[in-house]
């Protein structure tokens, strides 16, 4: 098997890899669909900011992950000529938009967990990681900043938007506690010093969550459940459709030069 | 500008003699060159027009969203996905400092973006076409921004400061919009036949859509000469349009792509192209709304408002909130 360095076998680090830039890929892709239908023009410019900048940290990931495989894949490879089960998001990312208060709050619930588990990734052991990390951890910490504070206006806002914001949190919580399950690649990867385990930021990611929902006056689902399969590629049925509308131009011209 | 038969509600224009000393003054600073700012005295009309000619162009770069987003969630690349996202967000920028420019001269953007809904006030026509194929976005921003720029570059020299400094950061940008569409062209011109038929399908598509945006000839435009003397309109809808022509034909023969006019022909006389008109009538009936998207375009608009609603009342309400408890730890 062809080691990267010494230190951990490529098939690791690309599977790791494609965790890291598809999560983006498709929350980012989500995202995008509110152009031009937000509530706020203010908000129409946000979330093409943040699609952007999740797009953006994505193409850092995937093309990194297609230099690891040894392939010739590349970004638009990785993304546009994969099917459903070879994609490594978290299956938070591809749940559907909903209403804003449902984006905002899978948003905020992501946005979270990134803040820091890139800032531990800037001191991981692969430069190249370390890099990514710290240019998109900078992104995470505005995207945070945005997500939360407009969690806690619409959760301490009106009645309608409390309660539809309780209600996001309710639909969506189930869909948290994979971000912290972890496997042996990231086993692996924290062996060789080049990742922290997810289970390890829990902690983090708790404190910024009962911080900011206490100050919305929402109240966390009690429910420990949490929905597994993003990481291993079964993903909900939304994902096939996501990506039959992604895909199209790549799928149906193929080999063609855009 | 996306900005096509703002109505002035003079059908003539006085000469100085005819204006009373404070009209008289104001229009002397306009052609002394003078910027004239929110504060300032100005005639009724003037201010209307404005409004209109800004809410107008503000709402076109909000409606024009719709049909560069139906292409966001299938760009064939991420590079290409990420600068239609880096573009459509400018196009929202854009409709805020209008909106803003707009508010400077006493009208709220709520205010604006509910005529707009109720049909009082007009986006331009062309974003009542669809985008069908990966090309179109190429066209729109080749044919399409091209045009706006077009008629934006002269309105940077406007007489009303804050519609002028915001067309010098606008013209910044959409020139930057109008490479990545004649790029999108480049590719899909060079590309396999497929594409090659998309991109020549598209042009064929957005020719005279792209020149009916300068609206109708100078004979037929009525309120032209008085929005002309207030410089709120530098040059005639024509004189832009055969520009716009003289500059894109070379375009489209670079490409290989077949501008659709056989009357289309080098005139050496006049140093530019003879050209066929738009069918007119096609444009007075999509500004009546019965181009083929206007009805979605606005359902989607109002769509967005009304299920928005929530959110801006909760924000409100928020601050509200906020505001009294500050207030009552003082």
């Amino acid at each position: 098997m062809a080691m990267s360095g010494d230190i951990i076998a490529n098939d690791i680090l690309f599977e790791w890899l494609l965790r890291r830039g598809d999560t983006p890929l498709i929350l980012g892709h989500r995202v995008s669909e509110w152009c031009g239908h937000s509530p706020v023009l203010e908000e129409d410019i946000a979330l093409a900011n943040v699609a952007l900048d999740l797009i953006g940290q994505s193409r850092l990931w995937l093309t990194y992950a297609g230099e690891v495989e040894g392939k010739g894949r590349g970004e638009n490879e990785l993304a546009f000529l994969r099917d459903a089960w070879d994609f490594r998001n978290f299956l938070l990312a591809e749940q559907t938009n909903g209403d804003f208060g449902k984006t905002l709050m899978r948003q905020f619930l992501i946005d979270a967990y990134q803040v820091p588990f890139l800032a531990a990734l800037e001191s991981s052991g692969n430069e190249r990681i370390s890099e990514i990390a710290a240019k998109a951890g900078k992104e995470a910490v505005y995207h945070l900043d945005r997500s939360a504070d407009l969690v806690i206006r619409l959760g301490d806002g009106t009645p309608e938007s409390h309660k539809r914001m309780q209600t996001a949190l309710d639909m969506l919580w189930a869909y948290t506690g994979e971000m912290f399950a972890g496997d042996a690649v990231d086993e692996a990867m924290f062996d060789a010093s080049l990742a922290p385990k997810p289970e390890n930021l829990r902690p983090q990611w708790q404190k910024t969550v009962d911080m900011v929902l206490d100050q919305a006056t929402l109240k966390i689902p009690q429910s420990d459940f949490a929905h597994q399969g993003g990481l291993s590629g079964r993903h909900s049925e939304h994902l096939g459709h996501l990506l039959a509308d992604m895909q199209f131009l790549q799928r149906a011209y193929p080999g063609a030069t855009w | 500008m996306y900005a096509q038969m703002v109505k002035t509600d003079s059908s003539k224009v006085r000469d100085l003699s005819e204006m009373t000393d404070e009209e008289r003054a104001f229009q002397e600073r306009i052609d002394r060159g003078e910027k004239i700012e929110p504060t300032d005295w100005m005639p009724d009309g003037y201010r209307k027009t404005l409004i209109r000619q800004i809410g107008q162009h503000a709402h076109s770069e909000i409606v024009g969203q719709l049909p560069e987003g139906n292409w966001i969630t299938r760009a064939p690349t991420l590079e290409r996905k990420a600068i239609l996202l880096a573009k459509v967000q400018d196009e929202a920028g854009h409709g805020l400092y209008l909106y803003c420019a707009a508010e400077t001269l006493g009208v709220s953007r709520d205010e604006l973006i509910e005529l707009l809904h109720a049909g009082k006030m007009k986006y331009s026509s062309i974003f009542n076409y669809p985008t069908l194929t990966w090309a179109d976005i190429g066209a729109v921003g080749w044919l399409v921004d091209g045009a706006a720029i077009m008629n934006q570059v002269p309105l940077q020299r406007t007489s009303f400061g804050p519609y002028s400094r915001a067309m010098v950061r606008i013209c910044k940008e959409e020139s930057f919009h109008q490479r990545q569409g004649f790029d999108i062209m480049m590719k899909m011109a060079n590309g396999n036949s497929a594409q090659r038929h998309m991109a020549q399908d598209a042009l064929n598509r957005f020719w005279y859509p792209s020149l009916m945006m300068f609206g109708p000839s100078d004979k037929e435009s009525v309120h032209s000469a008085q929005s002309m003397a207030w410089k709120i309109k530098i040059n005639t809808n024509d004189e832009l349009r055969q520009k716009f022509v003289d500059q894109t034909v070379p375009q489209a023969e670079y490409l290989g792509l077949t501008v659709p006019d056989e009357n289309l022909e080098w005139n050496e006389d006049k140093g530019g192209y003879d050209f066929s008109e738009p069918d007119w009538t096609e444009f007075f009936e999509v500004l009546k709304g019965n181009g083929p998207c206007n009805r979605e375009r606005m359902e989607a608009r109002v769509k967005a408002w009304d299920d928005g609603a929530w959110v801006r009342d909760g924000l409100m309400a928020h601050a509200e909130k906020r505001h009294a408890s500050r207030t009552a730890a003082e």
